[in-house]
């Protein structure tokens, strides 16, 4: 086997592997099985404990999320994004498992793209939530991935909710994560029929915001992105911030021991050498022009 | 979430996986001479939060034949998706319209052959050239049962003796529609995982007729 091993490519170039990894599950399952007390306790996936809205109005599909995500009771990324591209004209919020809706979103985008493609039309909504309810559902719930999918097609703007076992539903306006009861609350109260570009964006604001301080999974700023019937996109990462880390930093006080001033250290000399670059190029080899007769 | 779900079980919940949704249900078909009517409420839940409370739970199969999805939302919607695609195929290669027969024994095989893996209980019911309409009713296990009032989910069970007691025979298609509307509002009183709206559907030989009546206006006592 040895004569096989790749050890001579970069690891730069080695492409990811590709869709979802099981190896870790007997692994799991093992650690699991020898008890949670001691030094080997169960890792903890990142999930996305989170708000994710959608509604649609006169003209669009207006999306929202918050940006926080945690792992247990620890916050693991304060500015994360979880409103993910479908399609040019389909964006897809998600909840559940980080890696999970990730994966998912991006695997089905590829298959979109290739029916788009080789069909030469634009993607429908219906087509991208077909597609993710089949995965889903082959999965039988493990991939925890809760969608709120939008978009606009030739049959206007749409909404979808698809939860991790694969059930859809088709709604005007829809919420999914830890805080879309908070969510939901606002929606319920204040949703109305024809809504313009701006009444949605304030609501999916407030929605989200809603979802931020009432649900502990739920924190930071709020993105929102909008879908017109024109085609057009508005991605608005940081719509609202209304937790500034700005502030906190400034607040601290270092001594002055720990500012130092330009020119502390001395610049004893200054060269600049190219960098080597790893693997072979064109010049390295004899190009032969393939025989075509 | 995945606990609530655990902790707040009914009979028919029970088999579902954590997390999973349920269409804790009321769901009901009744034919009358050349037709038949079919019914649900319209409540999605998980555990204690209503997911949807709009929802459509009766699916359409072929053009005169529909089906009232109760137990998994998943498990029930990708059941409905096969049927309604191996009718199309079947529909095709007989170039002829399928009965509610074969929709039914379609729809019995794919229950019973997953049977270990699926939480499905569904009514199947509609209008066709050999026998009119018709309606079969498909519970858990994967059994096939032709009825003349049809009920389903876990709001039935609190109307077993009221829909004794309103089915009669040969009832007009203007009596069954209010039998049934009258019935699944009853349930829906009841019965905490049903309520919203109810949703009907009339199927005859002159079409479809799709129906709502909004959660305010329940025909509900006596």
């Amino acid at each position: 086997m040895s004569e096989f091993t790749a050890s001579e490519t970069p690891e730069s170039i080695a492409p990811p592997p590709a869709g979802f990894s099981f190896e870790n599950v007997k692994r799991n399952a093992a650690i699991s099985a020898s008890g949670t007390t001691g030094a080997y306790t169960q890792a903890k996936a990142m999930k996305t404990g989170t708000t994710i809205v959608g509604t649609i109005f006169k003209g669009g599909v207006v999306l929202g999320a918050d940006t926080r995500a945690t792992g247990d009771t620890t916050v693991c990324d304060k500015n994360c994004e979880k409103i993910h591209y479908m399609a040019p004209n389909i964006y897809c919020c998600g909840a559940g498992t980080a890696a999970d809706t990730e994966k998912t979103t991006e695997l089905i985008a590829s298959q979109l793209e290739l029916l788009r493609m080789s069909t030469k039309t634009q993607s429908r909504i219906v087509t991208a939530c077909t597609l993710l309810k089949r995965m889903l559902f082959r999965y039988q719930g493990h991939v925890s991935a809760a969608l709120v999918l939008g978009g606009c097609d030739i049959n206007g703007p749409h909404v979808y909710q698809i939860y991790p076992h694969g059930s859809t539903g088709k709604l005007p306006y829809t919420t999914m994560g830890s805080g879309s009861l908070a969510a939901m609350s606002v929606f319920e109260s204040e949703w109305k029929e024809d809504m313009t570009e701006d009444e949605a964006k304030g609501l999916v604001e407030r929605a989200i915001t809603a979802g931020i301080f009432n649900d502990l999974g739920s924190g930071s700023n709020c993105d929102t992105c909008v879908i017109r019937m024109d085609g057009s996109i508005q991605m608005n990462r940081g719509a609202l911030k209304e937790n500034p880390v700005e502030p906190l930093r400034d607040a601290i006080k270092r001594s002055d021991r720990f500012n130092f001033p330009r020119g502390t250290t001395a610049v004893l000399s200054t060269e600049f050498v190219a960098h080597k670059t790893k693997g072979l190029s064109l010049d390295d080899v004899d190009v032969v022009t393939m025989d075509t007769n | 979430m995945a606990a609530l779900a655990n902790s707040f079980l009914s009979p028919e919940s029970s088999r579902l996986k954590p997390g999973e949704l349920s269409t804790g249900t009321t769901i009901m078909a009744v034919p009358f001479p050349g037709g038949v009517v079919l019914g649900a409420d319209s409540r999605v839940s998980t555990g204690t939060y209503i997911a949807n409370r709009t929802s459509d739970k009766i699916a359409q199969l072929s053009s005169k034949i529909f089906c009232c999805r109760s137990g998994s939302a998943a498990d029930t919607q990708a059941l409905t998706d096969y049927v309604r695609f191996y009718l199309q195929q079947w529909e095709v290669e007989t170039g002829r319209n399928a009965t509610v027969k074969v929709a039914a024994h379609l729809m019995r095989k794919i229950c019973y052959q997953n049977k270990d893996n699926l939480s499905a209980g569904v009514i199947v019911g509609g209008w066709d050239e050999v026998d009119g309409g018709s309606v079969y009713n498909i519970p858990l296990g994967g059994t096939m049962i032709k009825m003349d009032c049809a009920i389903g989910g876990s709001g039935s069970t609190y109307i077993y003796g009221l829909t004794d007691a309103l089915h009669k025979p040969n009832m007009t298609k203007a009596e069954t529609v209010a039998m049934v509307k009258k019935s699944i509002s009853h349930a829906m009183a009841r019965d905490g995982s049903s309520g919203g709206i109810i949703r009907t559907c009339i199927v005859d030989e002159s079409g479809v007729e799709r129906e709502y009546i909004p959660g305010n206006q329940l025909p509900y006592g006596p």
